[in-house]
């Protein structure tokens, strides 16, 4: 079905990304591709039809090759997916059974091809893996390359988009989003995904809007289209009228100014309306992405997350490798701190360095401290790196999964071994440097007030925290919606640590997702915590947002908050109390 | 005769966390396209073409799945034990 050129159409979404865009739509097509010529062929005629199969194939297999071929080095662990598609041209499955069905029906390849094609992906929609179910779109990926090739039809290069366009796909694959040239692209619209997709994660990070889920974007869609996206509301509007035109390049206009204004500003400190002094940093996890921190305004290093270097390797990093690294982050960055986390291993993230140990539920397993404390080889490795790199700037030490006090003295006890090892050795390095221990664990949570005497100062991964508090699997689908930092169990335990640290002269920090949502900001604000680390993208919007909000008001909030039951009376007191900045930010003024 | 059937199957374990997805059915399919005659997975009686990722990851094999591995040939030994290789090995995970 095509849209009539002169009716506007709007379409609803998922939000995938924030920000509005006004251009013209681009099809990453499957045109031509869902529409299957189906004819028979002569007798005579069918060893022809074969080759013609098995050439479409092999011209499939060869580009794929190709693509593979140029993905970037740094890439290439993400390539395996393409791989495996690669062999998959050839799959008994779909290659041998489009074979028989040419010679047993007497059909055409792409016929034949889509037979194949639907018999091989129903096997997986029985299977009750949510893994192996989403495998059917691995079929239809290869199943769509060797159509596309059967048929003759143009092939979609992306990459040879020469001006900025907004991309309208059914579902951009692995394969297809490594072949954008991303700076051509003003904003994705996608017939499937969601929030946790692939292109919107993409969209995000290079702050373009994007909708997904419209379903029906690519079948109302022609190329040249004239669209608007909306991913602040998670709608698109189809040859929009006049009127409709002007209200968007409005609203459009108002946001970029707003954005860059927060960007702009974003240099300047966070102070709160009332003259309060507030820390935004940046959480990273490469050293590069410093710049990314520095960019949007951080003011130091929340969270340097090590483990990258441990990944995709079979051995272990030298000290020396570490110290590089770690020393490239304190010297872009100084003179403002760098927190280095130590490694966390072996739970969500496995190693490939170490054999995976038999657990049946890692996130409560060996990880972390307990994997460091229990490999102290490996620990003072990178101890011995973060002591010689922190002669260099301001550094300090931040410890993951602490859940009580005798974790914290053996890694102290580690610390001042290497310190001692490095002194006899002449190295140089520091060892005087703040100690701080992650609060994930509601046992270190609840222990805090014995804990602040043995470290500097805490910080609150809330992700874990929330997970631990609750009982709740994010990664289940039956019981993820009741995930939710607002939890009043939450708000009490992260206040119980705050007030602790404080009887004792210790700082509390954030690094987790909570401390990046605005919705959240009120409540941080209101119990104290005056350094708050979060994705790079985010700081500018924080900033901004501390700039609007009283302490005093907040602090008043907080109490009404502490005296809640539930999560949705919380998130009506915040609404009340701050929807109106809430939605500025969305629909600035 | 016995002693031959023996010879051409082997039992293994899936012991990597993920189970049999795309990654692990790839390894496997590229080794067994290298035999000279038929290499099958065989799982609760149920038994697969081990050529064919498609085939392999409709087996549905979890972590701790006991999976068989079978050769047509004797001449394929060196196949068997590739891929007894592999799942011992955890797929390298």
């Amino acid at each position: 079905m095509q849209a009539d050129q002169t009716e506007e159409i709007t379409l609803h979404g998922i939000r995938g990304s924030q920000g509005i865009c006004i251009g013209k739509a681009y099809l990453v097509d499957r045109e031509g591709v869902d529409v299957v010529e189906r004819y028979y062929i002569d007798k005579e005629d069918v060893k022809d039809e074969l080759n013609r199969f098995k050439a479409g194939v092999n011209k499939a297999k060869n580009e794929l090759a190709g693509i593979i071929q140029d993905i970037p080095e740094d890439l290439r662990q993400h390539a395996y997916i393409l791989e495996t598609h690669l062999l998959l041209h050839k799959d008994k499955m779909l290659y041998g059974k489009t074979i028989e069905l040419i010679k047993n029906e007497q059909i055409n390849g792409e016929w034949a091809l889509k037979k194949a094609s639907a018999e091989a992906k129903s096997i997986f929609k029985n299977i009750s893996d949510p893994y192996l179910q989403a495998r059917a779109a691995d079929i239809e990926h290869v199943t769509d390359r060797i159509l596309r090739h059967l048929m003759g039809a143009k092939d979609v290069d992306i990459s040879g988009i020469n001006k900025r366009v907004i991309l309208v796909a059914n579902n951009l694959s692995p394969a297809e989003t490594s072949q954008i040239q991303l700076d051509r692209v003003m904003g994705f619209i996608t017939d499937r995904g969601g929030e946790t997709s692939h292109t919107s994660i993409i969209a995000r990070t290079l702050e373009i809007p994007a909708v997904m889920g419209l379903e029906r974007a690519t079948a109302l869609i022609n190329s040249e289209d004239l669209i608007i996206v909306d991913g602040n509301e998670g709608i698109v509007i189809v040859n929009p009228e006049e009127e409709t035109l002007v209200h968007y390049e409005e609203l459009s206009r108002r946001y970029e100014a707003h954005k860059k204004d927060v960007v702009r500003k974003s240099g300047l400190p966070a102070t709160s309306a009332d003259g309060r002094r507030f820390h935004i940093m940046g959480n990273i996890e490469l050293p590069e992405e410093v710049v990314a921190v520095k960019d949007h305004g951080g003011e130091g290093i929340g969270l340097f997350r090590t483990e990258f270097l441990y990944l995709s390797r079979n051995d272990f990093p030298e000290e020396q490798e570490l110290f590089d690294q770690y020393l490239e982050v304190i010297e872009l960055m100084a003179p403002q701190p760098v927190t280095i986390r130590t490694l966390d291993i072996n739970g969500d993230k496995e190693i490939e360095s170490t054999p995976s140990p038999d657990e049946a539920n890692p996130a409560l397993g060996l990880r972390a401290i307990r994997f460091c404390l229990k490999n102290p080889d490996i620990f003072k490795t990178q101890l011995r790196a973060i002591l010689r790199a922190a002669a260099h700037g301001n550094v300090r030490i931040l410890l993951p999964m602490i859940s009580g006090a005798e974790e914290i003295t053996k890694s102290i006890q580690l610390l001042d071994e290497a310190s001692e090892e490095l002194k006899a050795e002449g190295v140089e390095h520091r060892r005087d440097i703040e100690l701080g221990i992650m609060i994930e664990i509601p046992s270190a949570a609840v222990m805090a007030d014995m804990l602040a005497d043995l470290v500097d100062f805490f910080s609150i991964g809330t992700n874990d925290l929330v997970q631990y508090t609750l009982a709740i699997d994010r990664g289940n689908r039956h019981v993820a919606h009741l995930y939710s930092p607002m939890h009043p169990a939450v708000i009490r335990l992260i206040r119980h640590v705050v007030d602790a640290g404080r009887h004792r002269g210790k700082k509390t920090y954030m690094c987790g997702e909570m401390a990046a949502d605005p919705m959240h900001l009120p409540i941080l604000m209101g119990l104290g915590i005056e350094e708050l680390s979060m994705a790079p993208q985010s700081i500018p919007k924080i900033k901004n947002m501390i700039r609007k909000i009283n302490t005093s008001d907040v602090e008043k909030l907080t109490a009404v908050i502490l005296q809640q039951s539930s999560v949705e009376d919380i998130q009506q007191i915040i609404t009340d109390a701050y929807g109106d900045l809430l939605h500025e930010d969305i629909y600035p003024q | 005769m016995n002693q031959l059937k023996n010879n051409l199957t082997k039992e293994v374990t899936v012991t990597n966390k993920l189970g049999l997805h795309a990654r692990p059915a790839a390894m496997i399919a590229k080794i067994a396209m290298q035999a000279e005659s038929g290499v099958w997975l065989i799982k609760n009686g149920e038994q697969v073409d081990a050529t064919s990722i498609i085939d392999i990851l409709s087996l549905s094999g979890t972590r701790d799945s006991r999976i068989i591995l079978k050769i047509q040939s004797p001449s394929d030994m060196e196949i068997l034990e590739k891929i007894t290789n592999l799942f011992d090995t955890g797929f390298e995970e």
